[in-house]
């Protein structure tokens, strides 16, 4: 990049979501060092236009979009600055992603304490939306094993957060959807493995009730667990579907981990049977992406999932599941897919998710996707984290059901609210200021809002997702 | 009616009202700014898409006839011109029959080269995104008779008609094809088909238009974006009423705009409105020249 940056024309750039569901252009950038993000900063501030940071945009909705603006993409700064392999102690540019990272620590003996669906997001995206994982009932979301990030301020300061040091703005910035800063490096503890495998038994749940109990009663005893929940069948047999759940291997309970832990024993393989390039499979799953053709492949997959069965699976198998079909969001077609994720407390959960199933099965939009898992609260400004359970739901976009889906989502967003319940800001793309405003309280709004005016006074900052929910 | 039932002289004298319809009031001299200060249109969702347009010269019209129909199609849009009071009073008609903030006028004098690149910037900023323009800009001198010459006014035609439209749809079409992804419609003329005695001014310029146009489409087709031309025939505008001689095929504003609106959907290439001109105009340009040189329209 030059060091001089004009904005041309010819760095306009058509930028989309991760589930094809919007587009939006913008002059796009890709700095390698935090002068260059800082020159970025200076270009948007004499143009009159705002900046969004983009990491690997993975997000299902319009946090790392920006029309008309600036696109600060970070991918370009990924370099691992210190791996010490005796601590887990690792510190690294924003732009690095969970692949990079696990690839990295895991021959070690090491795994990132947290990680989303996905391996490709970044580390910033990552901090910048608070993920969580499959273990967020145990272990918490990423924001919680960071000792220390350093930060560009829009004004230009450089700082640098640790849970002690500048706490308020450790606490927002993570969460902070990228609004309040651009994080430069993050400083990591990684989690000791002793094994490249885990011990994963699944078992067969019978309705939303059971589903739910045995989420709650069984967490505790497992370092990991998630359910599936058949969204296209309903009756008694409503949230029917499947718990997995895993523990780490310790000792000897692995004869070998030195070869479980290496790589190649770790990579999701390129081919099925070692013939069929996963690259194409997705156009395998066209022709199930309707009502029809996914009830039969939920009811084939429940009934599948009727054996109670004990294996072991990698680390890398049993995390990363949405990297099993590579471009598999692309199956849901032009109008592309739309995710809502919603949080609730465990007490209202049920009727409020049985009260949503139904909807979306008496209206003929179910869900083709239903993941349930287990959670906590956590100390970040703009957490999504409740103790109870989220459940992700994702819906195909049509030209033809844009109207009654955004009616049935405005009908699921009032039915979590009145649950007590929360959104997750890297996912629901519908969620409305007002649906901001109420779950995350008066004191959050205004604490956040306070933060923005001091990090970012001439709010240079802004993504479409900010102006959506904040604007 | 027929063509061959008119009199060539009041074809002739139509014509030059014709050429004078919709766009004088549109675009000089002014200056540039935004008439207020406007709030963000509604952000766009998965759910609730928009699609963003700039129409220039929308103060008139069937600028201002396609302002409405596009913004009735849930278009944002920004409408340029020179007329503040117009730009206000439609921008004002759109916003309250949509019930929300579906138009913004900026004020902006095509002649004014130089403030197209940063003014099509902040538009795009201000709508949050682009997927549409529109150029109906323009202007007609006619010279009044077939045996005068006025190069000023010629001059300013090429300026407005020609290189205004160059000013605006060179940096779109840089930002579409780097984009990949856009539409670009231009109102030329079925004026632009062939050289006339009445107004060669005109005709070059609506003939440079077309041209450029055309040669826009063959690039930028490739990056997946579409160009649109417009041949409007006679369309009742406020000035055609004035017209002195008969206007053959003269349809409401609002039909040409259905038949543009049309032509967007289908990412056509060239539209005639009304369609019959085609016809007239694959006519009039296969009349031989030792025919054509001796006509007085």
């Amino acid at each position: 990049m030059e060091a001089n940056m004009p904005l041309t024309l010819n760095n306009f750039t058509q930028l989309e979501n991760f589930g094809h569901s919007l587009r939006a252009p913008s002059y796009r950038f890709k700095p390698a060092s935090v002068d260059e993000i800082c020159e970025v900063f200076r270009l948007a501030e004499q143009e009159g236009l705002t900046v969004t940071v983009r990491g690997a945009g993975r997000s299902y909705n319009d946090a790392a979009l920006n029309g008309g603006g600036i696109m600060l993409d970070l991918s370009a700064m990924n370099k691992i600055l210190e791996w010490d392999p005796a601590t887990g102690m690792v510190r690294c540019e924003p732009g690095v992603t969970l692949e990079q990272l696990w690839q990295l620590v895991e021959p070690d003996g090491w795994w990132p304490p947290v990680v989303s669906g996905t391996m490709r997001t970044t580390l910033g995206g990552c901090l910048a939306a608070n993920i969580h994982g499959k273990n967020n009932f145990k272990m918490g979301t990423i924001g919680e094993h960071v000792v220390a990030f350093n930060a560009l301020l829009p004004t230009g300061a450089e700082i640098t957060c640790t849970p002690n040091e500048n706490a308020d703005l450790f606490f927002s910035m993570i969460s902070g959807l990228g609004m309040l800063g651009v994080i430069t490096s993050v400083t990591m503890q990684m989690k000791r493995i002793e094994s490249g495998l885990l011990e994963v038994h699944a078992w067969p749940v019978h309705d939303l009730h059971e589903h739910l109990s045995f989420l709650l009663e069984y967490a505790p005893e497992y370092d990991y667990i998630v359910g599936w929940l058949d969204t296209m069948n309903g009756g008694k047999g409503l949230g029917r579907g499947q718990i997995h759940a895993a523990n780490y291997l310790h000792g000897r309970e692995d004869p070998n981990p030195q070869e479980s832990m290496k790589l190649n024993n770790q990579v999701l393989p390129p081919r099925i049977f070692g013939v069929f390039p996963k690259s194409i499979l997705y156009l395998f799953m066209i022709p199930f992406a309707n009502n029809l053709g996914w009830w039969g492949v939920s009811t084939a997959k429940y009934i599948a999932s009727l054996r109670k069965h004990t294996f072991r699976q990698s680390h890398a198998a049993f995390h990363f599941l949405l990297d099993y079909v590579p471009n598999w969001e692309l199956s849901y077609g032009r109008g592309g897919l739309i995710q809502y994720q919603s949080f609730l407390p465990r007490e209202t959960a049920e009727d409020a998710w049985r009260e949503m199933l139904i909807i979306s099965l008496r209206r003929g939009m179910p869900s083709y996707l239903g993941v349930t898992k287990r959670h906590r609260p956590d100390n970040f400004l703009l957490t999504h984290a409740v103790d109870g359970f989220s459940l992700a739901l994702d819906f195909k976009v049509t030209d033809g059901n844009r109207a009654a889906l955004s009616k049935m989502l405005q009908d699921f967003d009032r039915i979590v609210l009145d649950a007590g319940g929360r959104f997750y800001f890297a996912k629901n793309s519908e969620t409305t200021a007002e649906a901001a405003r109420a779950f995350l309280g008066e004191e959050t709004n205004r604490k956040f809002k306070e933060l923005k005016q001091r990090c970012d006074p001439d709010n240079l900052l802004e993504s479409d997702l900010f102006r959506r929910v904040f604007g | 009616m027929h063509v061959t039932a008119l009199s060539l002289r009041g074809l002739y004298d139509s014509w030059q009202i014709f050429e004078m319809t919709d766009m004088l009031e549109s675009i000089r001299p002014f200056s540039e700014e935004t008439l207020s200060n406007y709030p963000r249109p509604a952000a766009a969702t998965p759910l609730h898409p928009r699609r963003r347009g700039i129409i220039i010269g929308a103060s008139d019209g069937i600028g201002a006839a396609l302002a409405r129909r596009l913004a009735r199609e849930g278009y944002i849009l920004a409408l340029l011109a020179r007329s503040a009071d117009k730009l206000e009073s439609i921008s004002n008609e759109i916003n309250q029959a949509s019930g929300e903030q579906r138009a913004r006028a900026y004020i902006h004098d095509v002649a004014e080269y130089e403030k197209v690149p940063g003014l099509l910037r902040r538009i795009v900023a201000d709508l949050g995104g682009l997927d549409l323009v529109v150029f109906v800009a323009g202007v007609n001198y006619p010279p009044g008779g077939i045996d005068k010459y006025n190069f000023e006014n010629d001059r300013q035609m090429i300026e407005i008609n020609l290189i205004g439209a160059m000013a605006w749809l060179s940096p779109v079409a840089e930002m579409f094809q780097s984009a990949r992804a856009g539409q670009i419609v231009g109102i030329g003329s079925v004026a632009g088909d062939r050289g006339r005695v009445g107004n060669p001014g005109n005709n070059a310029s609506k003939a440079g238009l077309a041209t450029y146009l055309e040669a826009l489409r063959n690039r930028l087709t490739r990056h997946g974006v579409n160009v649109l031309t417009v041949k409007p025939g006679f369309v009742q505008t406020r000035m055609l009423k004035a017209a002195l001689g008969p206007t053959p095929f003269s349809i409401p504003v609002e039909k040409a705009v259905e038949d543009i609106w049309n032509a967007v959907k289908k990412r056509k290439q060239v539209v005639y409105t009304a369609p019959i001109w085609r016809w007239i105009m694959l006519a009039i340009q296969h009349t031989p020249s030792f025919i054509f040189r001796r006509l007085t329209f």
